[in-house]
C-alpha cells in the first residue's frame, strides 16, 4: 500500500472534465495530507495529459480498445493501474463511468467503496466519506476500513483544481486481457439540438413528477408561455415521454445556469440538483417542506402546485 | 434466452425518513417499502425484451426484504413468467451481491437486469458487483437493450444528452436507467389473481459472506445551512411575491 491517490480522468471529446478536475482537487489534498502523491489515470491517445498539471503523475495507458469510452476495457485498464500503482484510495465520477467500474472494482480489487460520496476527510488514521442516500434526505458518515478505498464522488460537490505546471507521464504497457474483449462501441451519439436550448434561457420554469400526469403539461406551458421562459423538466417526464430529452435538467440531461429557475413538483433528488444548483434565483414550490429542493432554492413554498401555477399564469397575463 | 430480473424493495421515499436511535441507521420498522423504481424499469425493459425476442422472464427478490412479494406478484401479473425468492437478507449491496450471485451461479441467466441503483445503495450499485462476483461482463445507466446473435446491444447514456451504443457478449449484467418505454400497469384484479395461484418459491443458496468494509458513524438529515426562505400564504399571495422576486430581476415586464 502507498499513501497516493488515484483520480481516474473522463474526456468529452479532448477536453478533460470538470468533474475529473474536482476529483484532483480532493486527491491533491489527501495526498498532501497522507503524505503522498496524486496521481491521475489517463485512457486512450495520451493528449490531455498536459491539461492534468496539479498531479504528481498521469499513468497512461493507450490501446486500440480505450479510444472509446468501453465500460470493460476501462475496467481492466484501471484495474492494472490499481495493481500496479497500488493507491490508498481511488477516486471516481459517480455518473455513467463511475456507475459503471466503482462498484465492480470494490469486488475486483476488494476494496470498500463510499459511493454517493459528497466529501471526503481524514480523521487520524481513518478515511471518512459523506455520502447520500434517499434521494439526499439523508447523509450518512462512514469510515473506510482497510488499507485501501473507493469512492465515487456526486460531481459539484466539491471545488475543482486549477491545474498548474506539468506533471510526471508514466505509460504502462496495455494489459492482455485488452486484446479479448466482451464489449465494443457501435456507435456515438451526440446530443441533438432541441426546438429550444434550456442552457441559453434566461428564466426556466421546470416541472417533475409532482404534475401528475401528461395533461397537466398545459399548466406549465401556460405559465412558460405568460413568463416567456421555455418548460423544463426531471428526468421522470422525460421518461415518460411526455416531453422530449432536450428538455432534461441534471445529471444524465443539461446543466443550466439561468437567471431565474421556478421547480414545480420537483424534489430534488441529487442527480436532478447537479444540473440546476448554480441558477442564480432557484424558487421551489413542493407540497413536501422536507423536500430537498428546498435546500438549494432561495425561496420555496408548500403550495400546491395546481393552485400556484394558475394564479401565476394569471397574475403575470396581469 | 433466460432473462432474470432482480428486484429489491427500498423505503418509500415519499414516507417520513427517522433514523435509529444509535443514530447510525434508517429506522426500517414503521417504514413502508415499495419496489425500487429503477427495478421497475428493468422489469419493463425485460418484458419488452421478451415481446421482441422471445425468452423466459424470471423475477427475483430476496426473502428478507420488507414487502417484496407484492412486487414479485406484479411482475407475474405484468407478465414475467415466474418469480423466485433467494433466501437471506442484506441491507448491504455487497451482501445482497454476494447471495444473488450465488443463485445465479446454480440457476445461470443469459442475461441479468436490475435498476441502474437504489436509493438505499450505500456501498455501490448491485449490476457491477454482481457481475463482478460471476466474472460477467456489465454496462449500467442502459436505456434500451437489444438482443442479437450471442449478445446484446444496449444504449448506454452519459451527461449531457450523450449516448452510446455497445454490444455486449452474453451472458451479461445490465443496470437499468430507464425502459424504451413507461414501466406497464397491473390491474389489482390480476395482481391478486397470482397471489391466490401460487407462493412464491424460496430457493436456498450457498453465499460466501461479504460485508462492504464500511462503518457508518452516523446518520444525519443534511443541515440546513442555507435552506430556503418559505414564502407563505394563499396561493394568490405567493404568486405575488414570486412575481415581485422575478420582476426585481428585470425578467417579466411591467
Ligand atoms: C444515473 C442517473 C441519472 C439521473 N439523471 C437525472 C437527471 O438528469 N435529471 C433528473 O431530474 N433526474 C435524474 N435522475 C433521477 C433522479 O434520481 C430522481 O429520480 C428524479 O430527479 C426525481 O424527479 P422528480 O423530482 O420530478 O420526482 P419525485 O422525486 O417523485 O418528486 C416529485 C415531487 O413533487 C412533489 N409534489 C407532488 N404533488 C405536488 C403538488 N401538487 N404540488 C407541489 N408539489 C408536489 C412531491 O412532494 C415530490 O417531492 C437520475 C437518476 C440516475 C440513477
Ligand atoms: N479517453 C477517455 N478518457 C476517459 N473517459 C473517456 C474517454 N473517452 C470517453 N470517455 C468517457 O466516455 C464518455 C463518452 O465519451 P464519448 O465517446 O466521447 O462520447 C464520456 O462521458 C467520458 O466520460
Amino acid at each position: 500500500m502507498s499513501n497516493d491517490v488515484l483520480v481516474l480522468a473522463e474526456r468529452v471529446g479532448k477536453q478533460i472534465t470538470d468533474s475529473t478536475y474536482e476529483l484532483l482537487g480532493k486527491a491533491r489534498e489527501l495526498a498532501d495530507a497522507w503524505g503522498g502523491r496524486a496521481e491521475v489515470a489517463l485512457f486512450g491517445p495520451s493528449e490531455g495529459a498536459e491539461q492534468l498539471g496539479g498531479a504528481d503523475a498521469v499513468i497512461c495507458i493507450d490501446h486500440p480498445a480505450l479510444s472509446d469510452y468501453v465500460p470493460e476495457a476501462y475496467e481492466t485498464a484501471l484495474l492494472h493501474v490499481l495493481t500496479q500503482r497500488a493507491p490508498r484510495l481511488l477516486l471516481l465520477s459517480n455518473a455513467t463511468v463511475g456507475l459503471d467500474l466503482g462498484a465492480a472494482l470494490s469486488v475486483r480489487w476488494d476494496a470498500p467503496l463510499a459511493a454517493y460520496a459528497v466529501d471526503l476527510a481524514v480523521d487520524g488514521d481513518a478515511l471518512v466519506a459523506t455520502t447520500q442516500i434517499l434521494g439526499g434526505k439523508i447523509l450518512a458518515e462512514v469510515e473506510l476500513g482497510g488499507s485501501r478505498a473507493i469512492a465515487t464522488v456526486v460531481g459539484g460537490s466539491l471545488p475543482p483544481m486549477t491545474p498548474a505546471g506539468s506533471a510526471e507521464v508514466v505509460t504502462l504497457a496495455p494489459p492482455a486481457e485488452l486484446d479479448s474483449s466482451r464489449m465494443s462501441v457501435l456507435q456515438v451519439f451526440e446530443p441533438s439540438g432541441g426546438d429550444v436550448d434550456i442552457t441559453a434561457a434566461d428564466m426556466l420554469v421546470s416541472i417533475g413528477r409532482g404534475i401528475g400526469s401528461q395533461d397537466n403539461l398545459e399548466l406549465a406551458e401556460e405559465l412558460a408561455q405568460a413568463l416567456g421562459a421555455p418548460v423544463s423538466a426531471s428526468r421522470p417526464i422525460i421518461d415518460a415521454g411526455w416531453m422530449p430529452k432536450t428538455r432534461q435538467v441534471g445529471k444524465s440531461g443539461l446543466k443550466v445556469k439561468p437567471k431565474a429557475y421556478l421547480a414545480f413538483g420537483i424534489s430534488g433528488a441529487p442527480e436532478h440538483l447537479e444540473g440546476m444548483r448554480s441558477a442564480e434565483l432557484i424558487i421551489a414550490c413542493n407540497t413536501d417542506a422536507k423536500a430537498p429542493i428546498f435546500d438549494v432554492a432561495h425561496y420555496g413554498t408548500t403550495v400546491d402546485l395546481f393552485d400556484l401555477m394558475p394564479a401565476l399564469a394569471e397574475k403575470v397575463k396581469g | 434466452m433466460r432473462i432474470v430480473v432482480l428486484m429489491k424493495a427500498v423505503p418509500d421515499l415519499v414516507e417520513e425518513i427517522e433514523l435509529t436511535p444509535e443514530g447510525n441507521d434508517i429506522d426500517r420498522e414503521f417504514l413502508k417499502f415499495v419496489l425500487n423504481e429503477w427495478d421497475d424499469q428493468a422489469l419493463e425493459e425485460a418484458l419488452l425484451v421478451k415481446e421482441a425476442s422471445g425468452g423466459e422472464v424470471v423475477a427475483v427478490g430476496l426473502a428478507g426484504d420488507a414487502d417484496i412479494d407484492q412486487s414479485l406478484y406484479t411482475a407475474v401479473a405484468k407478465g414475467a413468467d415466474s418469480a423466485v425468492k433467494v433466501i437471506g437478507e442484506a441491507t448491504q449491496t455487497h451482501e445482497r451481491a454476494a447471495l444473488l450471485a450465488a443463485y445465479l451461479r446454480e440457476n445461470p441467466a443469459d442475461l441479468v437486469l436490475t435498476g441502474v441503483q437504489a436509493p438505499d445503495d450505500l456501498d455501490g450499485q448491485l449490476a457491477p458487483m454482481l457481475a463482478a462476483h460471476l466474472g460477467l461482463p456489465h454496462v449500467s445507466v442502459v436505456v434500451a437493450v437489444a438482443v442479437g446473435e450471442g449478445a446484446v446491444v444496449v444504449r448506454q447514456e452519459f451527461a449531457g444528452g450523450r449516448s452510446q451504443e455497445v454490444s455486449v457478449k452474453t451472458p451479461a449484467v445490465i443496470g437499468v436507467q430507464a425502459a424504451r418505454q413507461t414501466p406497464r400497469y397491473a390491474p389489482i384484479s390480476r395482481i391478486r389473481q397470482v397471489m391466490q395461484s401460487g407462493a412464491l418459491p424460496e430457493v436456498a443458496v450457498a453465499a460466501e459472506a461479504s460485508g462492504s468494509g464500511l462503518r457508518v458513524r452516523r446518520m444525519y438529515e443534511p443541515e440546513k445551512t442555507s435552506h430556503a426562505h418559505m414564502l407563505t400564504g394563499s396561493a394568490d399571495e405567493v404568486a405575488e411575491k414570486i412575481i415581485e422576486l422575478i420582476r426585481a430581476r428585470g425578467l417579466v415586464k411591467g
